[in-house]
């Protein structure tokens, strides 16, 4: 199966007018894969048993729109049965004995979990290089990264492998890597998805989302995995919209924001032309564009990468050998199995990351660093606040470059961090964003990125929607992937 | 900048062991993406409340009823080593420590 040219619309339609069964296309999208995972490399692991989940699914009937149609999920998703690694070799051989609630709202709806995608090892990364399973490649070019963390996601939706993909976003990481591949990608609200069973990067940034051609079908999904979960106390009680119903391309009267700051000097200009092209677009449609500014943006990646770190710090400090994961042999005693299976375990950026936050927290540096970059997050969240008072959406570049080629910046942690600068505030201030497709740059997929009121999520899907009927980006082929044809 | 005296200290720290080449590569990474973050001192904050946590405010609550969610066996099924249904680990107290 090649899905470039489907939905989860005309998949569905195909189901139930019996031409297709689950079976059948279940069995193609394996076989399509096949094919394409040569150049791609976009997966961990393939779910053996997703042909007999999809029989299961075609005895049952065909039911909700996405009722016999896989998906692809990042591998920091835990999974029933089938092994779910976050890309590190301390998990290497994790088999979770129950699913991800996200995971099991997508089943319960029918759709078949195809695989797990690969990703950024525990997500801490902007290109998927520091997987311990390899690199995945870009469908627009072979020898350029995917993006990352959710690179696999991005990169399995971009060649058609899949309709859609979860991802999951603490600084970026289902934006940046969409905006890469051409596709779009949402990180919704702080709070509007439960993370039970999403293994934890920074919990105060941490959010699942969603990846897909188009908009309509990651609205389709995201209507189906968001919600309250008892199982995670900080997934919210509010309502959850029919996002796919209430798409309205209406855009008269929208006011859009446009932060002075993001037009940044380090950022390619080719992605600027093609992200003022996308704002004049609205303009025509109708809506009124504000130039703003939010200061305080010009040190996100430095509260993102104290607070981030910090995070992480404490939540890995759970993995220690004992009781899963990688066991490191020989050791004389219980402080040297702690230490050897981490030591051997983690990968250099993990324990890159692992050691500034334990920097940050420790004494003498828990002031200055911490407690500071708190401070300064809570000035962020009352910039972006201000300028929603009066704003429905704030627009911007995805990413500063398009992607870049692979081991370019591998070695050079600080300039990898600063692919976040963009994408790290809608994090750090827990609002909806996205990432659309606005055009080509040098050959290269460039996004634009749509930020909104939490809990908001309808007012992204509706202007990207917008910009995807003006634009048709989804009728152009990876160029890549023309090659192999 | 961040000695590398530190670099060792942070990692015994994070019960990390740290090859001698990631020792000096950590030195100059990491002391730059440090002075990098030290930029957040010319930050006026004073009387600023420090955000830790996100999400609504208000707390949810449930039933104070138990769940079932996995059994002692399936929480075994990935522990590396065991021994009459409890986790093998190697020595805790030194056996020098006893001398």
């Amino acid at each position: 199966m090649n899905y470039l040219n489907e939905t989860i619309d005309s998949l569905h339609k195909k189901l139930s007018d019996k031409e297709l069964t689950s079976k059948e296309l279940t069995n193609q999208t394996l076989d399509g894969m096949k094919d394409k995972e040569k150049d791609i490399s976009a997966f961990i692991t393939v779910n053996d048993d997703a042909v007999k989940d999809a029989e299961k699914v075609d005895q049952d009937g065909i039911n909700g729109s996405l009722s016999g149609i896989p998906i692809a999920i990042k591998d920091n998703i835990v999974s029933n049965g089938i092994k779910t690694t976050a890309a590190s070799k301390i998990l290497y051989n994790f088999m979770p004995v129950y699913s991800a609630t996200v995971l099991e709202k997508l089943e319960a709806a029918g759709a078949i979990n195809i695989g797990k995608t690969n990703m950024d090892e525990f997500a801490m990364g902007s290109s998927t290089e520091t997987s311990f399973f390899g690199d995945t490649h870009n469908p627009w070019d072979f020898e350029k990264v995917p993006g990352g963390s959710s690179g696999g996601s991005a990169a399995a939706v971009a060649s058609g492998e899949v309709v859609a993909a979860l991802g999951t976003d603490t600084g970026g990481s289902i934006r940046q890597p969409a905006a890469f591949n051409g596709i779009f990608g949402i990180k919704p609200t702080y709070g509007r998805v439960s993370r039970w069973g999403v293994i934890a990067f920074a919990s105060s940034l941490d959010q699942v989302g969603v990846m897909s051609k188009r908009v309509e079908d990651s609205a389709t999904v995201l209507s189906t995995i968001a919600g309250h979960d008892e199982h995670d106390s900080t997934s919210s009680e509010k309502e959850v919209p029919d996002y796919r119903a209430n798409l309205n391309k209406d855009m008269k009267g929208v006011r859009i924001a446009v932060p002075k700051e993001f037009w940044h000097e380090g950022t390619n200009p080719e992605v600027i032309k093609q992200v003022n092209n996308a704002i004049e677009t609205y303009k025509k449609m109708g809506a009124t564009v504000d130039e703003v500014s939010l200061p305080a943006l010009k040190h996100a990646v430095e509260v993102y990468y104290v607070l981030a770190s910090s995070e992480a710090s404490s939540n890995l400090q759970r993995y220690d050998g004992v009781r899963y994961g990688f066991r490191a042999e020989d050791v004389k005693n219980i402080k040297d199995l702690f230490v050897n299976s981490r030591s051997e375990g983690f990968g250099t950026e993990v324990k890159r990351r692992i050691m500034l936050g334990t920097f940050a927290l420790s004494a003498g540096a828990y002031d200055a660093y911490f407690k500071k970059a708190a401070q300064v997050r809570t000035l962020f969240i009352e910039e972006m606040s201000k300028v929603l008072e009066d704003h429905d959406l704030i627009m911007g570049p995805s990413t500063t470059t398009t992607a870049f080629k692979i081991g370019d910046k591998i070695d050079d942690p600080l300039a990898m961090y600063m692919n976040d600068i963009l994408t790290i505030p809608a994090n750090l201030a827990g609002l909806p964003a996205a990432s659309v497709p606005a055009g080509l740059a040098d050959g290269m997929p460039v996004g634009l990125q749509i930020m909104a009121k939490p809990f908001n999520e309808q007012a992204i899907f509706n202007a990207a929607y917008a910009l995807q009927e003006e634009n048709k980006f989804y009728e152009k082929i990876p160029t890549a992937l023309k090659g192999e044809d | 900048m961040i000695s590398k005296d530190e670099i060792l200290h942070v990692a015994e720290l994070a019960n990390l062991k740290l090859k001698n080449d990631e020792v000096d590569s950590f030195v100059s990474q990491l002391g730059k993406i440090v002075d990098m973050e030290s930029n957040l001192a010319s930050i006026n904050t004073d009387g600023v409340e420090p955000t830790y946590n996100m999400g609504d405010t208000s707390t949810t609550f449930r039933e104070d009823k138990g769940i079932h969610t996995q059994t002692r066996e399936q929480m075994f099924e990935n522990v590396p080593d065991s021994e009459d249904n409890l986790i093998k680990v190697p020595t805790i107290v030194d056996k020098e420590d006893d001398e």
